[in-house]
């Protein structure tokens, strides 16, 4: 099986600190991966890099065996909520749309069926009576939605999130963990930036530990035992895992 | 109106219209980058290029100036840029710095031309607070050329505009080179400015870029229509402003349409339909009123008073 996402020795720094530091890892088509670590692991700084959003001071990155370049528009990337500004005159729809720009091509007007397909990403999220909504109108949990909405549109190979839990209610939680697994079932790949350990053996089944570099990558199972755990957090997380093994 | 005014204040008059509408697009997109500043920097950062495009051509040409405007304008955003990314010093002081070095600079080599013999007759002093008036037809065929060329560069590329300035990450991962539509939005800036600094001024031509699109947000939640009446407001603006200005002698042209722009904004403020300030009094009241009877019919307390609002209730309780 070729490999979606081929990471293999990547260093970078953020104001001269070294965050990443030969990272190294492959993920498989038709995975769930959870991408854990403290704060100031590199998380985030990782998916920049990645993505080409931030330099990289050494080290490769493939997607589908090519650069991210080439593979971007088999790529959907669904960014923090906060790193927009959600004061912005728009809609729900509006925002949706968006993830077919690649598709309807620049300097291009969406037509009809563009937006069908934006409603029907909209119905998946359960979003589609917000599609007139103004987007400062929306709760944390609807701007996620909306956010996962626009990517499924993209209907991209490979899944990128970057905490798309992060502050949203149980329900919106439920909802998109339902539709991360959906995808996963249709042969997608998919990959998210995770905080809460508790939940995480449920969610996925692979798990990246990063602090800095590659603790350990694999099957849940496998991988997310006490011992690696302590070895990502260091001692803060002592006496954890023991209940849950 | 129209018919009493001498052909050359016409063609001043659609000139500024134009041009208040290109600033008031212009001056959308910088509202959404967040960079409102950047036009007050930038305006003030032209004026050293007009004086040296006016030096190098020896006679008051206004495709040398603009040149040279451009030129010392881009100058001035890439200083910012430098001085942003190179140093611990932050946007807005770094803003202050140019803009205030760049005009500092500026004023002295009009002082000096001004001192050349011939040189009080330059008419250089109107590239500081406006003097449309001073504009001859040719002027104003290249300043309206410019404008009418911006208005379109934005209405062609208007959904990657939004795309760009609401979520510039996403926008990437798309394909869509952020370095690309921020050079672009500095060209059309820079493109706004020059064109304007004849008309308003390099001291007041921000205005015309930052007025018009906070008084449109008064009005609509949507960016198409909020581009749309940024434009007519920096265009009534221009007009209006140019209109008073043509009555006098040797008036300034910028204050007037400043003066204009924000007396639109006044209004906008006060009665726009999203959150103008008496239609919040006026929502507030109604919901206020509402409360009121849905206590009034509980008949919540016989006090002295009835709370006036729920979470007055709330509080007494």
């Amino acid at each position: 099986m070729d490999a979606v996402l081929e990471v293999s020795g990547l260093s970078a720094s953020y104001r001269k600190n070294r965050v990443l530091d030969e990272v190294s890892f492959t993920v498989r088509p038709g995975t769930l991966t959870g991408i854990v670590g403290p704060n100031g692991a590199g998380k985030s700084t990782l998916l920049n890099v990645m993505l080409e959003l931030h330099p990289r001071l050494s080290g490769t990155v493939k997607f589908f065996g090519t650069s991210y370049r080439k593979a971007k528009s088999r790529v959907g990337y669904v960014p923090q909520r906060g790193s927009v500004d959600w004061d912005f005159p728009t809609d729900v729809l509006d925002v949706v749309l968006m993830g077919l720009y690649g598709r309807i091509g620049w300097l291009r007007w969406p037509r009809r069926r563009h937006k069908e397909l934006a409603m029907a990403a909209l119905e998946k999220m359960g979003m589609a009576d917000y599609a007139k909504r103004q987007i400062r109108q929306l709760s944390g949990g609807q701007q996620q939605r909306v956010f996962l909405a626009r990517a499924l549109v993209q209907d991209a190979d490979l899944y990128i999130l970057d905490e798309p839990l992060a502050g949203v209610d149980a329900a919106t939680e439920w909802a998109i963990i339902e539709t991360l697994k959906t995808l996963k079932n249709r042969g997608k790949t998919v990959m998210v930036v995770h905080h809460d350990l508790q939940t995480l053996a449920d969610y996925f089944d692979h798990v990246l530990l990063l602090n800095r570099t590659v603790i350990a990558h694999g099957p849940t199972a496998s991988v997310f035992t006490r011992d690696n755990i302590a070895r990502t957090y260091g001692g803060t997380l002592r006496g954890w895992g023991e209940k849950s093994g | 109106m129209m018919a009493a005014l001498s052909p050359n204040a016409q063609w001043v008059l659609f000139s500024t219209l134009i041009l208040g509408v290109a600033a008031g697009i212009v001056g959308c997109l910088a509202h959404w980058k967040r960079q409102s500043l950047m036009s007050d920097a930038l305006a003030h950062a032209a004026l050293p290029g007009v004086v040296i495009g006016y030096v190098l051509a020896g006679v008051k040409s206004l495709p040398f100036m603009i040149a040279g405007a451009a030129a010392s304008a881009l100058l001035g955003a890439l200083f910012v840029q430098w001085i942003r990314t190179g140093s611990r010093v932050k946007e807005d002081a770094a803003m202050g710095i140019v803009l205030s070095v760049f005009f500092g600079f500026g004023i002295m080599l009009l002082t000096i031309v001004n001192h050349l013999p011939g040189g009080n007759q330059s008419g250089l002093d109107g590239f500081i607070f406006g003097q449309a008036a001073a504009m001859v037809r040719k002027d104003v065929w290249m300043m309206a050329g410019l404008a009418l060329l911006v208005v379109l560069v934005v209405a062609v590329s208007f959904k990657e505009w939004k795309l760009f300035l609401f979520d510039p990450r996403f926008a990437r991962g798309l394909g869509l080179s952020g370095r690309w539509m921020d050079a672009m939005y500095t060209a059309l800036l820079v493109l706004v400015i020059v064109v304007g600094i004849q008309a308003v001024g390099v001291i007041l031509m921000a205005a015309l870029l930052i007025i018009p699109a906070v008084s449109a947000r008064y009005w609509t939640h949507s960016f198409g229509r909020m581009l749309i009446l940024s434009a007519l407001f920096g265009g009534g603006a221009g007009v209006a402003g140019t209109l008073i200005s043509v009555k006098g002698e040797g008036w300034p042209t910028g204050p007037f349409i400043v003066i204009a722009a924000s007396a639109l904004f006044a209004v906008s403020f006060l009665f726009g339909a999203r959150k103008g300030l008496l239609v919040g009094w006026v929502q507030r009241y109604i919901r206020k009123r509402r409360d009121a009877r849905i206590l009034d019919g509980n008949r919540i307390r016989r006090d002295e008073r009835l709370p006036r609002t729920i979470s007055e209730a709330e509080r007494v309780h």
